[in-house]
């Protein structure tokens, strides 16, 4: 085809939502994925559900998950930092997302074992993440959407607010490909560190990215250099504490550990530095990422006692184990008097009394310590003791393009783009300025994603 | 923990990352029966590996599938358990080759069985009988008479049942002796019996590639109900005989009759479907050195099933002694290949089904 209607650029939920979109409009779309096919999609590949609103209960959801409530646990988790409109446009939206994206062949289940917490708010695919995304790819090949693997969008010919061709490389070298109209999906660019550097300084060379390597925001690069407007800057990102252990790539959702609120956190000096139960998981689940990333070496250890061993869901890696605090600091190269004092020290300040409950918060905190334990404080005292290693895993980036409420980039002077529409982890920032909630990403995609999908379709009628 | 074979040992490395994970815990029965433990004995993953049906869902779902370093193939790993599991708990220990050498093995006694009978049926009578049999009103027994044969099809049958009865109390054994009770055996049988698993937690299965686009269910129900007709049809003459007095041969529409001719059908129709798709398979998905017996197995059923209506078709012509033999030497060898090659399937995924009826009952059950 000399010009496409709709050329999408990348192959996750929300390149997938925006194909389909435009193809259901009756338009030609090609889709360029830059991964081979076996990591096609991105970080979708890695997710289980989608935080929608929604009034009732449903077969797979527990309790109703009202939009104002949805709104409120956003406002929260980025301390008031997000486009509200847009926001609340999206979670409007995520209404209806819940049927159109089963009528696209998307099957939910009820929350996985070991996220009961999230069985009301949040939609769980059925075979995770991957299934998901195998759904929308067949659906969109049996409308005839074209897909492209190992195709990298890497320059954009923009004329004024208009998108005209895009600069491919290919297995077969680069070639240049006309469209009457862009949808930028391509995701975040964790895996390129000398970018993250840029926000982060040498930090970013001890981050483990928990996606592919292919997602290096080349678009995001070409579109802000082309005069679309950049949001957000390049130390946001949703990273959480994963075991130190894990590839430097696409570990996955295997190597996270959701064991802080049993025990304490200790820095290479064998010190700990900040609040263990300030709140249960998952809501604090995505700032220790942030908290390690500040610590020495980007690197800390999550210690606890016997009793805890199997209070939480299991991962990768087994737990470093040993007979004695000071022998663990030993097989953890930290300092065993200071490690031995650390945790006397946080034993000594445990108040407790109550029932231990992790699901809550309980009251069971720590008294004259700096930093306090404000939940789940319990003495580490039963042999054998355990440590995970952990480092901050960065799950997608936040910096990317301004979009406006359909899902269009807005170029350097305020004026929206005619023809160029973006969604997903590239326009992410718009809604989380900062923080993370579970599932979000994956309402951002879809939501944003139908919306460019239709956006570009309507354009070019 | 330490396994006594490298897939054991494969498999218990998966099962520590699917724990970790546990995405695919609504596709099957395996992944919530997983989430049960945290470490695994020889005998869990046995029980875990008969409770797969390779489906085949779960390693396109995965996100650590090869080429990714993980490398998790939990459909190709289990299958190889479950491969060396028949052969593992086979009684007598003597036979246990016999599984990986199924295919030849099945070949020779194939041969040599019909061989035998043709021997027989002309050695024991007039020469010629075995073409001019159905002219005679006793029709085959004119070539082996009801008693011999009942003797001979009989001791391998009682063989066949003891042999599979010690497999399978080794399996139930070492998987920990689950108290099951009828309700569990209700509930497998259920299960078993619509092959609840194989639908890929309902997207439906995958065989050749990663479209779920497969019919191994709609195969096996044929084969499966197609084997039971049949056993149902031996049966029924039995009583007739017994009970009744009423000898073969029976008209094709009396009772046996039908039920054998509906079973035949099922026996040629299902086999020839999963022969089919086990010819387009993934080769990531199944087990490595057990060929011959997954194909062997299939291929007795067809035989005997395609040789049982061929009987009732063309009985009343002289080739009635050849195919008699062909169809007692399928059945013979079938009887006695049973304890030692994929039939035992059948009876391992029952029970392990069972079990898991029993530790998800006792799972769910409300905390005292």
């Amino acid at each position: 085809m000399a010009v496409w209607d709709v050329l999408v650029a990348g192959g996750g939920n929300a390149a997938l939502c925006a194909a389909i979109a435009a193809r259901r409009a009756g338009r030609s779309v090609l889709v360029l994925e830059k991964a081979p096919k076996f990591y096609r999609g991105g970080n979708t590949r890695h997710t289980r559900n989608m935080r929608c609103a929604h009034d009732t209960a449903t077969g797979t959801l527990t309790g109703p998950y009202t939009g104002d409530e949805f709104m409120e646990d956003l406002l929260r988790v980025t301390s008031g930092n997000t486009d509200e409109a847009l926001s609340r446009m999206m979670i409007d939206r995520s209404y209806e997302m819940l049927d159109w994206i089963q009528q696209q062949g998307v099957r939910f289940q009820p929350s996985l074992g070991g996220t009961l917490s999230l069985g009301r708010t949040n939609s769980f695919f059925l075979g995770g993440g991957r299934s998901m995304l195998n759904a929308l790819y067949r659906t969109a090949e049996g409308l005839g959407v074209e897909i492209r693997y190992e195709h990298e969008v890497t320059e954009v010919e923009i004329d004024g607010p208009s998108f005209r061709a895009a600069t491919v490389t290919t297995p077969a070298g680069p070639t240049r490909i006309e469209a009457r109209s862009l949808v930028a999906a391509s995701g975040g660019f964790q895996a390129d560190i000398d970018w993250l550097k840029q926000g982060w300084g040498d930090r970013a060379e001890n981050f483990l990215i928990r996606g592919t390597p292919y997602n290096k925001g080349s678009l995001t690069r070409a579109l802000i250099d082309s005069g679309v407007r950049q949001i957000g800057d390049a130390t946001q990102c949703h990273a959480v504490a994963i075991d130190a252990r894990a590839p430097q790539f696409d570990g996955g959702i295997i190597t996270r550990l959701d064991c802080v609120v049993f025990g304490i956190v200790v820095n290479k000096h064998a010190k700990r530095f900040y609040d263990e139960g300030e709140d249960i998981w998952p809501k604090r689940y995505a700032i220790w990422g942030r908290l390690v990333a500040d610590q020495p070496d980007q690197i800390a250890w999550i210690l606890f006692d016997a009793p805890n061993l199997e209070k939480f869901m299991p991962s990768l890696f087994p737990p470093i184990e040993a007979g004695s605090i000071a022998e663990l600091a030993e097989k953890l190269s930290l300092d065993p008097a200071q490690l031995v004092e650390t945790v006397e020290t946080f034993n000594a300040s445990v108040v407790g009394g109550r029932p231990f409950n992790h699901v809550e918060p309980d009251g069971n905190r720590t008294e004259g310590l700096t930093p306090e334990k404000s939940n789940w404080a319990q003495r580490i005292e039963t042999a054998p003791f355990y440590a995970y290693p952990v480092r901050p895993g960065i799950t997608f980036t936040y910096l990317g393009v301004r979009v406006d409420d359909r899902a269009r980039m807005v170029m350097q002077d305020g004026q929206p783009a005619e023809n160029m529409f973006a969604a997903g982890e590239i326009m992410a920032g718009n809604v989380l300025g900062q923080g993370y909630a579970a599932g979000i990403g994956m309402t951002i995609g879809a939501v944003f994603g139908r919306l460019a999908g239709q956006g570009a379709a309507a354009h070019v009628s | 923990m330490s396994h006594s074979t490298p897939a054991l040992t494969e498999a218990d490395r998966l099962m520590t990352v699917c724990n970790s994970c546990r995405y695919c815990e609504g596709l099957c029965a395996v992944f919530p029966a997983m989430e049960l433990k945290r470490s695994f004995s020889d005998g869990d993953l046995n029980h875990l590996a008969n409770l797969c049906h390779n489906c085949g869902a779960c390693y396109h779902d995965c996100q650590f599938t090869p080429p990714h370093e993980f490398a998790v193939n939990v459909p190709g790993t289990l299958a190889q358990v479950r491969a060396e599991s028949y052969a593992h708990y086979a009684w007598p220990k003597a036979a246990r080759p016999l599984f990986a050498r199924h295919g030849t093995a099945l070949a020779i006694g194939m041969t040599l069985v019909t061989a035998l009978f043709i021997l027989g049926f002309v050695a024991a009578n007039e020469p010629g009988a075995l073409l001019t049999a159905h002219l005679d009103d006793a029709r085959f027994y004119a070539l082996l008479p009801h008693e011999a044969m009942v003797a001979l099809f009989g001791a391998a049958f009682l063989w066949m049942l003891l042999a599979v009865f010690m497999g399978a109390r080794a399996f139930w054994r070492d998987t920990g002796t689950p108290q099951t009770e009828l309700r569990d055996h209700t509930q497998a049988t259920l299960d078993a019996a619509r092959l609840r698993y194989l639908d890929g937690g309902g997207m439906g299965c995958f065989n050749e590639d990663d479209q779920p686009t497969d019919r191994r269910r709609l195969w096996h129900h044929f084969t499966f109900y197609g084997f039971l007709l049949c056993l149902g049809a031996t049966s029924l003459a039995t009583v007739y005989h017994y009970v009744f007095g009423w000898e073969a041969p029976y008209t094709w529409h009396s009772g046996p009759a039908l039920l054998g001719i509906a079973g035949g059908i099922g026996l040629v129709i299902g086999p020839l479907g999963l022969l089919s798709a086990k010819r387009a398979r993934m080769q990531e998905l199944g087990a490595v050195g057990f060929r011959g017996m997954e194909v062997g197995f299939i291929l007795m059923l067809l035989i005997t099933g395609a040789s049982g209506l061929a009987l009732r078709v063309l009985g009343e012509t002289a080739l009635l002694g050849p195919l008699l033999a062909l169809h007692l030497g399928a059945v013979l060898t079938f009887f006695l290949s049973m304890p030692y090659g994929k039939f035992v399937h059948g009876l391992y995924r029952y029970l392990a089904l069972s079990r898991h009826a029993r530790d998800m009952r006792v799972a769910l059950a409300p905390k005292r």
